[in-house]
């Protein structure tokens, strides 16, 4: 190829530089048809989600249409004894409410628990002991929600509501833990401990993994400045997995937001926002429909597909989130 | 080596290993500490394990300064927050553990009948003794469900995760997305779907209905351990196998997913873990039945969570009995389904 | 005879001849009957070396034959790798580092390491990272930017980087991210400097600017670094010791002036080797 030399200041424009080849790759049928197929299978779910979405909304659209944001926005659920639901009023709001406060109550408790026990595992565990103890974690987080709710019932809330009790006592000054009747089982407080039971080893074994996942070069260059074991726990390993934490922690979320048989069984729903945590009085979005299902009319069924799909917006909400955070703040790399 | 004659090799020695003298004092602590808290919580009458908590960990946080002061700051912070996480992980493990003994000592009680597992519950009731009656209808429609479920959902995943990492096709981004957020679609929301579809559509629950709404659950986990797995696949084995001119389908079919076969296994095992007791979404679609069924379209069908989600609310003596052999044998289930997944993971590393 | 750093010159050999040569010469580090395991593989094999202070001594031989292994030995670092084992003394000021009574956190600190990837912390700043070992061991300074500017000019980097403190480690090349990390290093000021193959990731230019650095520190430090690379050992180093595993443990085959050991080794492995015929 003769390059032309140009002395010039001019950055030379070299010639003859041919076009680039596109390169076609021309598959054969037997790989359409496999490409085919598997995209047919791959985009179900894609389907599988929509549909979701769209059968709730049409099924429930009736009560959309009638009762539009006070839907959302107003606490009265009464279901009327007429077939078109002329005398019937619904609301989810209480409900929602609810569902957010346990949720959170969930969170900050399993959080501190979640994060202490995964460095627990990774870094304090004798090695002989850490695969059992990781498989003990793996388990808990596969527990059936009615067993950790047979459980609640009839070992742990008991504790629970002394617990609410002793809080109220010390610090009942505190709005939130404020009561009106002195009645403290299945309250929102006792829920969101049961939940957070629930989540804690989600989230632990999402924060254990990425905790494992600290390059050992930086663990390494700590403890090489003479750094003690928290030290290097605080400048590499923290840092490092924060992304992974806030993932395991929304996922966690996620899970006590859609959460069902437990608090069913744990806490007294009522059809009033409630703030005072520790009193036997709250909400919660599936364990509504969970209690109103049996009993309930044609037109009350498409009231609770509507708070079926309330809940759904919010879990995808809060799910697709997570995973933005995630993708966005990975590990960083060097 | 030298040319001298050496002296015998000494023995490995380990100057960094904690010695039990070294942690002599700590443990003198945590009992010390025990002990006393013990005695606060019996003089003062503070409840049961929680109050002795509250009493333990400022002895144990004191102790640990006065411990670690000669050592300088870093030592004593490291000491502290050390002690602190053990104790954060205490906490976080006590539940399950007092679950775990809990299901285990108490549903021993009505599993150790036999007919709890050869007997179901069409003529017997709440009241009855634990020598009559048993879960075999609850096991056969989970049994029933479950496989409905897998057989649903492993072609499916494995799909999903094939077009993710082998064909890479443009939405692949927008897959592993809509997988990822399906994880999160909660359980009652699975079975309204269902329910506003199949169960108004054949106007009865069914254990098909239960099935279904189990996939949706159960999908996004085989999807994900499954992509997961074939990532695994060197890209080595992939360029040979195409370098022998096999077109893309005969790479995955015959050289891809063999080497995974385990993992694809493990993925289904993790995705029928996941499912197995999940009550939510059946309370909609397979509803209960006190009798064994065996036909998934002909109405109701029991399964493990929602008989013991039933015997919970009936609240007899008896009723409770059964409802922790219940739970034990869903826990028994978990196990046995993460042991072989555990074991099975190791096989396709060479 | 002396020299280039007019240090009397003595052969740097095992144990007894060792020992004396150690009441004239001051010791920066000594090693004595270090032998290695991991697990039941028995890596090193009783290997004595003194390291005179101030002075760069390179360690060299093949892969495998157990010069990282010794070097993480003599600031603790080998510990850290389950089932690890060893056997013998490492003595700074006459005390052995790995008694009982020891911290070994407080050993890291007078006994500083370089690693072969730079990793500088990634969630930090440059000067963050300088500062961390500081921060870490909670070490008083008199002015935090003083010791930052001090130990990137030490390290060669300063000039580079004195506009961009607050830029992430990540953020640099790759020669000038182990130069940071040589000054991360440097601030908590150790008496030895241990260095396993810093080179190895670098291009020619940093490498070069890297061992300028190195003959800087040694005026005023003890350095001991792992190098693959025969020149750098030749250009860098006053002693050499040459490890073999041999399919046996890793072992010392030879030690001593570095001049000697390239043109008149005694051992004729150590001759092959330097001269490549193998490794």
């Amino acid at each position: 190829m003769g390059a032309v030399v140009d002395s010039g200041s001019e950055r030379a424009v070299p010639l003859n530089v041919p076009a680039k080849r596109e390169i076609v790759a021309r598959s054969s049928r037997g790989d359409r048809i496999f490409r085919g197929i598997v995209s047919a299978g791959a985009l179900s779910s894609l389907v599988l989600l929509g549909l979701i979405a769209v059968f709730l909304i049409v099924r429930s659209g009736e009560i959309f249409g009638r009762f539009g944001l006070d839907f959302i926005f107003s606490s009265d659920w009464t279901a009327g004894a007429e077939a078109d639901g002329s005398d019937s009023t619904f609301g989810v709001w209480a409900m929602l409410i609810g569902t957010i406060i346990v949720s959170l109550i969930a969170v900050i408790v399993a959080l501190p628990l979640a994060v202490g026990a995964a460095l627990f595992i990774e870094f304090y565990l004798p090695e002989r002991l850490r695969s059992a103890v990781r498989m003990l974690v793996d388990i808990s987080a596969a527990v059936p929600s009615v067993v950790y709710g047979l459980w609640a019932v009839s070992i742990f809330s008991g504790a629970a509501s002394s617990w609410g009790e002793l809080l109220h006592k010390f610090a009942g000054w505190f709005p939130l833990f404020g009561v009106e009747n002195e009645q403290y089982d299945r309250s929102p407080f006792v829920a969101g401990l049961v939940l957070a039971i629930m989540i804690t080893p989600i989230i632990t074994s999402v924060s254990r993994e990425v905790f494992s996942r600290t390059p050992p070069d930086l663990v390494n260059a700590s403890y090489a400045l003479g750094g003690s074991r928290w030290g290097a726990i605080r400048n590499v390993v923290l840092p490092y997995g924060s992304s992974g934490v806030v993932g395991g922690t929304m996922l966690g979320l996620g899970r006590a937001l859609g959460e069902t048989v437990a608090v069913y069984l744990v806490l007294n729903l009522v059809f009033k926002p409630n703030f005072r945590i520790l009193e036997s009085q709250g909400g919660n979005v599936a364990s509504l429909i969970a209690t109103k299902f049996g009993e309930a009319s044609q037109y009350e069924i498409k009231a609770l597909l509507a708070a079926g799909f309330v809940l759904f917006v919010l879990t995808m909400v809060v799910n697709m989130a997570a995973t933005y955070i995630v993708q966005k703040k990975s590990p960083l790399e060097s | 080596m030298s040319d001298t004659a050496l002296a015998p090799t000494p023995a490995p020695i380990r100057p960094w290993k904690v010695t039990p003298r070294m942690v002599a004092p700590q443990l003198g602590l945590a009992f010390g500490g025990a002990v006393a808290a013990m005695a606060v919580v019996l003089a003062t009458g503070l409840a049961g394990f929680d109050g002795w908590l509250v009493v333990f960990v400022p002895i144990s946080i004191i102790g640990t300064l006065l411990l670690s002061r000669s050592k300088g700051a870093v030592a004593s912070v490291d000491a502290i927050v050390g002690n602190g996480i053990v104790t954060v992980a205490g906490i976080s493990f006590y539940p399950i553990v007092s679950l775990l003994w809990t299901v285990i000592s108490q549903g021993l009680d009505a599993l150790l009948n036999w007919n709890f597992v050869s007997s179901d519950m069409r003529i017997s009731g709440p009241d009855d003794e634990l020598n009559m009656g048993g879960a075999l209808h609850a096991l056969v429609g989970t049994l029933m469900m479950v496989s409905i479920a897998a057989v649903i959902t492993l072609p499916l995943g494995v799909l999903t995760a094939v077009y993710v990492t082998e064909v890479r096709g443009k939405l692949r981004t927008l897959v592993r997305f809509i997988i990822q957020s399906m994880s999160g679609v909660p359980s009652i929301v699975a079975g309204l779907f269902i329910y506003s579809t199949v169960v108004m559509g054949m106007n009865k629950f069914s254990g098909l209905a239960g099935g279904l709404a189990l996939a949706i659950l159960m999908l996004p986990t085989v999807a994900r351990t499954a992509e997961e797995v074939l990532k695994l696949v060197p890209d080595d084995l992939r360029s040979a196998s195409y370098a022998l001119g096999a077109p893309q389908w005969r790479t995955t079919l015959f050289v891809v997913l063999p080497t995974v076969r385990s993992g694809i296994v493990t993925s289904g095992i993790l995705g029928v873990a996941r499912i197995a007791g999940e009550t939510a979404p059946l309370l909609l679609t397979a509803s209960y039945f006190t009798a064994t069924t065996f036909s998934p379209t002909e109405g109701p069908v029991a399964s493990l969570p929602m008989f013991t989600f039933g015997l919970l609310q009936s609240g007899t003596e008896y009723s409770f009995a059964r409802a922790w052999a219940c739970s034990l044998l869903l826990l028994l289930a978990v196990f046995v389904l993460f042991t072989i997944a555990r074991a099975l993971s190791g096989r396709d590393k060479r | 005879m002396t020299d280039v750093k007019g240090h009397e010159v003595t052969k740097m050999v095992e144990t007894q001849e060792a020992v004396a040569v150690s009441s004239r010469q001051k010791a920066g580090l000594e090693a004595r009957g270090i032998h290695a395991w991991f697990d039941k593989h028995h890596a090193l094999e009783d290997v004595n070396l003194f390291f005179p202070e101030n002075t760069v001594t390179g360690l060299i031989g093949p892969s495998g034959c157990g010069k990282s292994t010794f070097l993480r030995i003599l600031n603790r670092m080998h510990e850290f790798i389950p089932k690890a084992a060893m056997a013998g003394e490492v003595l700074l000021h006459d005390g052995d580092i790995y008694d009982p009574s020891v911290n070994p956190a407080e050993i890291r600190l007078k006994i500083g390491m370089v690693f072969q990837k730079p990793n500088p912390f990634p969630a930090m700043t440059i000067a963050e990272n300088v500062v961390a070992g500081v921060k870490l061991a909670k070490l008083k300074v008199a002015s935090r930017d003083e010791v930052i500017e001090e130990c990137l000019t030490r390290a060669g980097l300063w000039k580079e980087v004195k506009d961009r403190l607050g830029a992430k480690g990540g953020s640099l090349s790759g020669g000038q991210q182990q130069r940071l990390c040589i000054a991360r290093a440097l601030a908590v000021n150790p008496e030895v400097l241990l260095m396993d193959e810093p080179c190895s990731a670098l291009d020619p230019g940093s490498t070069l600017r890297i061992e300028e650095t190195i003959g800087e520190l040694s005026k005023t430090m003890t350095i001991i670094i792992v190098t693959h690379n025969m020149q750098q050992a030749a250009r860098v180093s006053d002693y050499c010791a040459f490890f073999l595993a041999d399919g046996g443990p890793g072992h010392l085959v030879e030690s001593g002036l570095t001049s000697q050991m390239f043109t008149t080794p005694t051992d004729k492995r150590t001759e092959d080797y330097v001269q490549g015929r193998f490794g």
